[in-house]
């Protein structure tokens, strides 16, 4: 009967009574946490000179004339980056008129319906993770040989807007289709067994659920997307534009183009002005995250 | 010290009042030679049994005996297992389950599951009683619906307050009924239950178990359960599998034993369900 029992005394030879005093964080502990907090501070710190280098070079920029003048090469006083603002916030919108809508039914398609056990499935997907990684300026020559040319579409905003939109594709599919997975098997199962239909199931359930995963990898991708300078200049972006896009038809150039343009200059005040335009950029840029973050929130709060 | 009724591997069953067995006369399914393989395995193998109306059939086993498998046949959620296989027969009211023109979403609208875990939908408590008849095309008042409903499982008078929020913020035995709710909403004529109480206390337990006895006037049950305790004290019949290892170290899930409740705890007919039921093995 006494087997039963577990035994409370502890064993023979142990202290009677346990210490509870430790002998210090262990030195491979704390070896450990600074390591953290070094690499942390290598992307923060980079980040903040940067940020700081560019606003202070900035400075006497950064006023009204950046977004209400146009180009000027004769007199950088009166220069202004309006037509590349404008060419970015077009391409940038065209992009992701093309791009969202492709990627996230691709995302659709190869999670929920794709049968994984085909092999050209299997492939597609595989093909997907590769073009993630091709580097930009080949999208650009791309965008060049077959839409700009084969296509007949010019040296447009619309061809710029769909070889962004091949480029940053693999991006919202994949974080697309992440955030496709995440949704619990378990939601898909209830609501198949209430007799919903597939396409049911996808559009009131994991979709839902979906999108501020997907609202964020959108985000990121046009975020790529916005930065991008070496597709555009194979693609014609002019570096000297002064009128704004009137349609996908227009002739363009973007801000990468125009701060590229700018800080080759040999004039110190154009120098001033591609830091400035480098904070527009950088301010577009936070907009569209907080968009992201506001569009996660407000969907994330319904439930 | 404790008593030696405590002690594992003793459980006995204790005094158990049965319900008495219905007749099998109309029947709603009728399993002939039911095998269920995932891509080359064999997980169940030639399963045989009639499911009687407005009755409640306990699934009982071990852990890999395929019972949950084999539930989830009778409403064809292992379609959705894309290499999950079906051979044998399964007729629903005469008609083959598995027929060509047999549309999987009709099925479900008429056999309805209800999980292991609670799963209610991120939405508020009204949206997830009313998803299933918007998803068929409800056309009444949703809102006398929901109420119906909600008082069918004896869920109202404590969800009336708060039909907008979430059901999330139901506590885990409520939610449950809140998914045995929806799954009534859309009017099955069978409930399927694959382990429903598992992740629930025993009085949360005790309420789904009232809650299944008295949809079992209007509702076929069926129930997989790895408690024998629910089993006898809910259902009018039981089956017992178990599962076969093959010289390949393979498991197969076979039914050993399917009769009346009573008859499976006070006197069952296998060497093997006897083990099972005291407790000598599983």
């Amino acid at each position: 009967m006494t087997s039963d029992v577990i035994p409370r005394a502890p064993a023979a030879g142990a202290p009677e009574t346990r210490r509870l005093k430790g002998r210090g964080t262990p030195l491979r502990e704390r070896f450990f946490h600074l390591s953290l907090l070094a690499s942390l501070a290598v992307g923060v710190i980079f980040l903040v000179a940067l940020l700081a280098y560019v606003v202070v070079e900035g400075w006497p920029r950064l006023d009204s004339r950046i977004w209400s003048n146009f180009p000027d090469i004769i007199n950088p006083a009166n220069a202004g980056a309006q037509s590349a603002i404008m060419g970015t916030i077009w391409i940038i919108g065209f992009t992701a008129l093309y791009c969202l809508p492709t990627g996230i039914l691709t995302a659709i398609y190869l999670e929920e319906y794709a049968d994984p056990l085909r092999w050209y499935n299997r492939a597609i997907e595989i093909n997907i993770q590769n073009l993630a990684a091709v580097p930009s300026i080949v999208y650009g020559i791309l965008g060049l040989g077959i839409i700009s040319r084969g296509l007949g579409f010019g040296q447009t905003v619309m061809t710029a807007a769909l070889t962004l939109s091949l480029l940053v594709l693999p991006i919202v599919i994949i974080s697309s289709r992440e955030a496709i997975r995440a949704v619990p098997r378990s939601i898909r199962d209830a609501s198949l067994a209430l007799g919903a239909t597939q396409w049911q199931t996808v559009r009131r359930q994991v979709l839902p659920a979906a999108v501020p995963g997907m609202a964020t990898g959108a985000i990121l991708a046009l975020s790529r997307a916005i930065g991008e300078a070496a597709p555009l200049l194979l693609l014609g972006g002019l570096t000297f534009i002064t009128f704004n896009p009137t349609g996908a038809q227009s002739a363009f150039t973007v801000l990468p183009i125009q701060i590229f343009n700018w800080i080759s200059q040999s004039r110190a005040e154009f120098t001033a002005l591609a830091s400035a335009a480098i904070v527009v950029l950088l301010v577009i840029l936070l907009a569209m995250n907080s968009l992201a973050i506001w569009l996660r929130n407000r969907y994330a709060r319904r439930w | 010290m404790t008593s030696p009724s405590d002690a594992p591997g003793g459980t006995k069953t204790p005094q158990v009042a049965f319900r008495d067995a219905r007749t099998l006369a109309d029947p709603v399914f009728e399993v002939g030679g039911l095998s269920v393989f995932y891509g080359d395995h064999e997980a169940v193998r030639d399963v045989n049994m009639t499911i009687g109306r407005q009755q409640i059939t306990a699934m009982i086993g071990p852990s890999g005996c395929g019972k949950s498998t084999v539930i989830r046949c009778f409403n064809r959620m292992n379609d959705l297992i894309p290499t999950a296989r079906v051979a044998g027969k399964i007729s629903y009211h005469d008609e083959d389950l598995y027929g060509r023109e047999v549309d999987p979403i009709e099925v479900r609208r008429r056999i309805g599951m209800v999980f292991q875990k609670p799963n209610p939908f991120p939405k508020s408590i009204y949206d997830n009683i009313a998803y299933g008849p918007r998803v068929s095309g409800f056309k009444g008042n949703l809102d006398d619906l929901v109420e119906e409903t909600l008082t069918h499982a004896a869920l109202w008078d404590e969800v009336k307050d708060k039909l907008k929020t979430s059901a999330l913020s139901l506590s885990g035995g409520q939610q449950q009924r809140l998914c045995i709710a929806r799954t009534i909403a859309v009017e099955p004529e069978v409930i399927l239950m694959d382990e429903p109480c598992s992740a629930l206390d025993p009085i949360a337990t005790a309420k789904i178990e009232d809650l299944m006895e008295r949809l079992s006037r209007e509702f076929t049950i069926i129930v997989v359960t790895h408690n024998m305790q629910q089993a006898a004290r809910v259902s009018h019949r039981t089956a017992f599998f178990t599962a076969d290892v093959d010289d390949k170290g393979e498991r197969h899930g076979r039914l050993v034993e399917y009769d009346e409740t009573i008859r499976i705890f006070e006197h069952p007919a296998d060497q093997r369900t006897e083990d099972y039921i005291s407790g000598r093995f599983g």
